[in-house]
């Protein structure tokens, strides 16, 4: 039952990975695709109708780890403390930029949201990656089954690691390059004219970053957590996840010069859910691992009662059928590209 | 001050009571939305179409601000309060994922479509948007109510092999009967912040004589379908919720009315200041016998006051309990007088010409906010000294490796960010209200001018 609910979170991740993923990207690149205020509307009536609903999956999927996993939930949000909370301001800060944005036309209030909406996403992809990096590398557990890390140390992996180091900043650099390129496909598909081209090119240049760095990164892993090596080696059929990212950053290049704005989009799907997969899998059956691995939490140490287990796996079936079904719904009715003519939502009136 | 779970208690307060300014409104709201947009499907009156357009910016706006202040409070569940978590999180992350699952996908998935797709959904289309929307905030509300219904009264658990707690019956968790009435109570809270909102925007038209038409709307919807709310709230809600309180959690009955010796006929506190270090109540203005049968509906019931109770079972802040739990209740008092007088009015035919009665109604709006969050504070500042109610006290329930000094950080964040989102948000909502209802108004002009520019 645990290990079921260890791949069920981890899809729920990987699906707020994709969703979320594209339009933190668009904000990451929004200044740097979109100039007149035209050509930003553009970018925010692409995510517009969808955006909170891919933070949802955010909420979803961390309720998601809270009831199945409640000695993890407590353990990692305790230790991570510090930049959650910051994750939480941008989160705020990002939501109420592109809210806000378009009630008032202004010299100086729409560049001032605009400025945050990047800002924030583009901070959020860096955090994101970092918040990934820890818990490959392992965080500073013992015997209480808690840590606290500060935001940085002295940026080496010693045992009293802080949130920030040189491996997780290279994650963190890693995660915006490929936010950077996944959020670009989406603007390019989602929009026309010269922001699409824009969004197309700046997608097409993240490539080069991520496809190196993804390089140096993974053969990094492999030496600080011996435990992904482990796994690959026990359970070869693993190397499907890998595989399918090694074939997602392959599509994407492909797509791109054919110049197929949708399946270029969801070759870098493909990439993303490989990565993260592969880095799950790699992990497993850890939920957390420590510095010193006696203190990793586990399944089956961060688990929570079978019977609530179970009885969680009959709603939550029932619960992400529906909301399948709602998102497939509104994509659908918010398919095509925008068009900003009509109203500041670009969605008539 | 200063210990690290008083920090923790601050953050959480300060965060929840901001958090809760939106959700009460869009609860109300959506209903109201709903009433609007049957309105119009039935009349097939465009005037009611206006009408909810204009509510569901402003509801656009008290969402967006409802999201994003409402992570916060998933994350300090983990960050603030990892021990709690770590023994509960078995059973109270069963409702808090539910939310995520079965409300906040059907509410932001359908909210966009009524926000956005009007046009692409046509006219009953754009009625079930809106109801699906109504009935995904009203599906969270009830998960956050079960949530805090199990902290005040734990059921449907046992202890597990480990020391958490685990879940044994999920439909006690669920149909914990101290949930249906909190429940209640809190959506009837919710309807009236929608009704008082809508009646005093639709009175400020009336009075400053603009949009007369959707200012009978605004002020008939919200007087008709306020009056109602107002009552249910007080009988049976409110009264159960107080019965509930007093057979289950005694020690915070005694502190809410400032009764610190036991009495039969004890007497109903209108008002006084509780002195607990002399455990009197000063200048006291009492009803003689009324807590007595107001409880057990007897006028000669003995009720347990704080003496019987050893003071580490006590409230620890018997002051503002005290005085959330009057603040509620007179507020409440006088919203049925407000409403109940307003729907005479309406019944008479008089009440879009009656001045006063519109500035007290456009005079209400901020009361009910003050209201629901003097009912939170009351619901818990009533549940200590404990965290969950019985089981774990709030002290043992922070996260161990947290330091003041951190939590103090990110609260002072916290204070900074929300002031500066309050004005925000209290700018634009009122930009919107000048702006009105008519499509005029809005932003179709600097629309216009963009379109010739290109």
């Amino acid at each position: 039952m645990g290990t079921i609910w260890f791949w069920l979170v981890a899809i729920m991740i990987t699906i707020y990975v994709l969703l979320d993923g594209f339009d933190l990207g668009a904000g990451a690149i929004h200044l740097l695709v979109a100039r007149t205020d035209k050509e930003r509307r553009q970018v925010l009536a692409s995510i517009g109708p969808v955006w909170d609903g891919n933070e949802v999956w955010l909420i979803a999927a961390g309720g998601t780890l809270y009831f199945a996993f409640p000695a993890l939930y407590a353990s990692a949000f305790s230790g991570f403390y510090l930049p959650l909370m910051i994750v939480v301001w941008l989160l705020i800060l990002r939501g109420a930029s592109i809210e806000f944005r378009n009630h008032i036309k202004s010299a100086v209030w729409d560049p001032l949201w605009d400025f945050l909406f990047c800002a924030s996403s583009l901070l959020l992809a860096v955090f994101f990656g970092a918040a990934l990096g820890n818990v490959v590398r392992g965080v500073p557990l013992d015997a209480s089954g808690y840590f606290f890390e500060p935001l940085w140390t002295n940026f080496r992996l010693g045992d009293q690691t802080g949130i920030l180091d040189w491996y997780t900043i290279l994650v963190g650099v890693l995660a915006l390059l490929v936010l950077m390129m996944h959020g670009g496909l989406w603007v390019q598909m989602k929009t026309s004219g010269e922001v699409s081209r824009r969004a197309g090119r700046v997608a097409g240049r993240a490539w080069w970053g991520v496809v190196a760095l993804t390089a140096i990164v993974t053969a990094l892993t492999f030496r600080i957590q011996p435990q992904v090596k482990e796994n690959f080696t026990t359970w070869p059929l693993g190397f499907v996840f890998p595989v399918l990212a090694v074939a997602g950053i392959a599509g994407v290049i492909f797509e791109l010069r054919k110049h197929d704005e949708r399946k270029a989009f969801f070759a870098s799907c493909a990439y993303l859910a490989g990565m993260l997969t592969s880095v799950i899998f790699g992990l497993y059956p850890m939920v957390l691992p420590a510095r010193n691995p006696v203190y990793s939490l586990t399944v089956a140490t961060a688990k929570a009662g079978e019977y609530g287990l179970r009885i969680g796996l009959a709603w939550w079936i029932t619960g992400i059928i529906l909301a399948a079904g709602y998102f497939t719904y509104v994509y659908r009715s918010f398919a095509g590209k925008v068009v900003v003519d009509k109203d500041s939502h670009g969605y008539g009136d | 001050m200063g210990q690290a779970v008083d920090v923790h208690r601050l953050q959480f307060a300060l965060t929840i009571t901001f958090h809760y300014i939106f959700p009460q409104l869009t609860m109300g709201l959506a209903l109201l939305l709903v009433y609007l947009k049957t309105k119009a499907l039935r009349t097939g009156d465009e005037h009611y179409n206006r009408a909810a357009r204009f509510w569901a910016r402003i509801f656009g706006i008290n969402f967006a601000l409802g999201v994003v202040t409402g992570i916060p409070m998933e994350f300090q569940f983990g960050t603030n309060w990892a021990a709690f978590s770590k023994a509960a999180g078995g059973v109270i992350g069963q409702t808090l994922a539910m939310e995520g699952v079965f409300s906040f996908f059907l509410e932001s998935s359908f909210l966009g479509l009524f926000l956005f797709g009007e046009k692409r959904l046509g006219r009953i289309g754009h009625w079930v948007a809106a109801f699906l929307v109504f009935l995904g905030s009203w599906l969270s509300g009830y998960f956050i109510v079960t949530t805090d219904a199990w902290m005040q009264h734990p059921t449907g658990y046992r202890i597990g092999s480990n020391g958490a707690i685990e879940l044994s019956s999920f439909l006690d968790l669920l149909l914990n009967k101290w949930a249906l009435w909190q429940y209640a109570h809190t959506m009837l809270g919710a309807v009236q912040t929608g009704c008082f909102v809508m009646a005093g925007v639709g009175a400020f038209y009336l009075l400053t004589k603009r949009h007369d038409s959707y200012g009978h709307t605004f002020v008939r919807a919200g007087v008709l379908v306020g009056v109602v709310a107002a009552i249910l709230q007080l009988v049976p809600t409110g009264d159960m919720q107080g019965k509930l309180v007093a057979y289950n959690q005694q020690p915070t009955l005694a502190a809410m009315e400032g009764l610190f010796e036991s009495q039969e006929g004890a007497p109903l506190a209108i008002l006084g200041q509780p002195d607990v270090e002399k455990r009197k109540l000063d200048n006291p203005l009492e009803v003689p016998n009324m807590l007595s049968f107001l409880t057990y509906r007897q006028w000669r019931a003995n009720i347990k006051g704080l003496a019987d109770f050893p003071q580490t079972e006590w409230p620890d802040q018997i002051p503002l309990l005290y005085y959330s739990y009057h603040v509620m209740v007179g507020l409440g008092t006088i919203f049925i007088a407000v409403m109940v007088l307003a729907a005479l009015l309406h019944w008479r035919g008089r009440l879009y010409d009656s001045r006063w009665m519109l500035w007290m109604l456009m005079m209400c709006v901020p009361l009910p906010y003050i209201a629901n969050t003097a009912g939170w504070m009351t619901a818990e500042l009533g549940r200590q000294p404990w965290l969950i109610y019985g089981l774990m006290r709030t002290a043992s329930g922070i996260s161990p490796r947290v330091a003041a000094g951190n939590a103090w950080f990110t609260l002072i964040g916290f204070m900074g960010m929300y002031t500066v989102l309050g004005i925000l948000w209290l700018f634009l909502i009122y930009r919107e209200i000048e702006l009105g209802p008519e499509p005029s108004g809005h932003l179709q002009k600097d629309d216009a001018a963009v379109l010739a520019a290109d």
